[in-house]
């Protein structure tokens, strides 16, 4: 995975809870440029432990004079976010990682519909640019619970595209008015929480949108749990996977070389055999289905943990 | 007469795997011919795929029409001819909302016409069903001079617009909703193989 070394250029609280990174080259050489939809994964080495988080970029996809993502502080998460808003300062050099996108436009779609639930705002930014530029029609939905929480809100421009719905407000979201209403040729984006993703999707599939103008992305990251203990029968090794790091940062903690791309349970990169299993493996993925699930045969160690006697895998 | 049977062909030849029913969503259904006996069969099998439905029906000569329309479609609309009914389908896909239908049964000309004037008023492909009931015959593009002859039967034919004497292939344009006709006798001037039937 291709990493630059970049300088912390500005960071700005947006709200108690997010907060705004922007990320420069130190010589001011200029950046790749991405798409809409694209991620960043951020590096951050706290202590003996090598995070590695991945954060949709917000800021214009065609300016490669930096990169800017905004991060929302999840106090039960592992710590990554923590050690974001707490520990990187303005002018500290961090590793990011070269754009990937998994959550791009479809470019032939007649009209964007784009659906944000809270931080879930994060890649629209980036894709609402590039669509002004290329002069596609898109309407953005933006639903957050209050007004003081929406970091979205100081990030968004003022645009009769843009729709802010604000549920302390009283100013909810009317799906299945929203869907039954979009010209032919629509294609949907959700990103947010799981249970907006799937209102969504159950409004589309009751209303009969095809599957392929259905797009969205979970902001997964892996969460934290109960500590166990894995055997990597082609490195040889036991390695003990702690409360707070996922099963894919113990395996590199230990050395072990592992793919991976996303490190949300999305991509698939880092599909792990399982070769044996006397226990339940937590799936938290959006990437094995139920037959590869029932199977036991497959875990994504980016977020997916582990509960019982022994978990040996093909790594 | 029940659906065609077509022998496995090129990637680009189309393929009609029937009609099924997407229940009770609004819905655009266009048949020629023996298409109406595709429709008749998927209301009876469902019902509620008439609630909100538009039926479109070129007789071409075939003695369904009564049928059809006893049904008890929202809008049911005979037309002489699928040219003569474009605008009304034009205009129903121009009201169309996502989640909208298209079924589609009768003749690879009907279909594939239809198909195209849905796609370019941006309906998803998922979007469109079609089945293959009666004649075989095919709408051919001349590659040369770009005409379009309806209603071919046979192989080699002569092309309606240009009068070369065309190959009729499976190769399809899906924006034309037509297969391709290429000279059969370019590199041989004037030795043109028998005519034949075309075959599914």
């Amino acid at each position: 995975m291709t990493a630059l070394t970049l300088r912390v250029a500005a960071k700005e609280p947006l709200t108690p809870l997010v907060t705004r990174f922007r990320f420069e080259h130190p010589e001011g050489a200029r950046l790749p440029l991405f798409s809409g939809g694209a991620h960043v994964v951020v590096e951050m080495t706290d202590g003996n432990q090598l995070r590695r988080n991945a954060y949709s970029l917000i800021s214009d996809p065609n300016d490669g004079s930096g990169y800017e993502i905004a991060v929302r502080r999840e106090d039960a998460g592992r710590g990554g976010s923590r050690f974001m808003h707490g520990r990187v300062a303005a002018g500290d050099l961090i590793r990011v990682g070269a754009p990937v996108n998994l959550f791009s436009l479809d470019l032939r779609a007649r009209k964007h519909l784009m659906i944000a639930g809270g931080i879930g705002v994060t890649p629209f930014l980036a894709q609402i640019r590039q669509l002004d530029r290329l002069g596609q029609p898109y309407e953005l939905r933006y639903a957050a619970r209050s007004r003081a929480e929406a970091a979205g809100l100081r990030l968004l421009p003022r645009s009769p595209r843009v729709h802010v719905h604000i549920s302390d407000e009283g100013g909810r979201m009317d799906l299945g008015g929203l869907l039954a209403g979009q010209p032919l040729g629509t294609h949907v984006y959700t990103c947010g929480p799981e249970g907006l993703i799937a209102a969504v999707e159950e409004t589309a599939a009751r209303l009969r949108w095809p599957r392929a103008a259905l797009h969205s992305e979970a902001f997964l990251a892996p969460p934290p749990g109960r500590p166990f203990t894995v055997r990597l029968a082609r490195s040889g090794i036991t390695i003990e996977v702690g409360p707070h790091e996922s099963l894919l940062e113990a395996i590199e903690a230990a050395g072990v070389d592992a793919p991976w791309l996303c490190r949300g349970g999305a991509c698939g990169q880092c599909e792990t055999a399982v070769l044996s299993c006397r226990g339940e493996i937590e799936h938290h993925d959006h990437w094995l289905d139920a037959g590869d699930r029932a199977s036991r045969t497959k875990i994504m160690p980016c977020v997916s943990r582990f509960a019982g006697e022994e978990l040996i895998l093909d790594r | 007469m029940p659906a065609t049977k077509f022998s496995p062909s090129i990637t680009s030849r189309p393929v009609y795997p029937g009609l099924v029913s997407r229940g009770a969503a609004p819905s655009l259904m266009v048949a020629d011919a023996e298409g109406a006996e595709a429709l008749i069969d998927l209301v009876e099998r469902d019902p509620a795929v008439l609630d909100a439905a538009h039926i479109v029906y070129v007789p071409a000569g075939a003695p369904f029409g009564a049928r059809l329309s006893a049904l008890g479609a929202r809008l049911c609309h005979e037309a002489p001819s699928l040219s003569a009914a474009l605008p009304r389908i034009r205009a129903a896909l121009a009201e169309a909302r996502m989640g909208f239908q298209l079924y589609l049964a009768g003749t690879e000309g009907l279909i594939g016409r239809v198909a195209a004037e849905a796609v370019s008023a941006g309906l998803p492909l998922d979007a469109i069903q079609s089945e293959h009931r009666g004649s075989i015959a095919r709408r051919m593009q001349c590659v040369h001079c770009k005409g379009i002859t309806e209603d071919v039967a046979t192989d080699p034919f002569v092309c309606a617009h240009c009068g070369l004497t065309l190959f009729v292939r499976d190769h399809y344009s899906r924006r034309l909703g037509a297969f391709q006709g290429v000279c059969v006798d370019a590199e041989t001037p004037g030795i043109v193989p028998a005519s034949q039937e075309i075959r599914p």
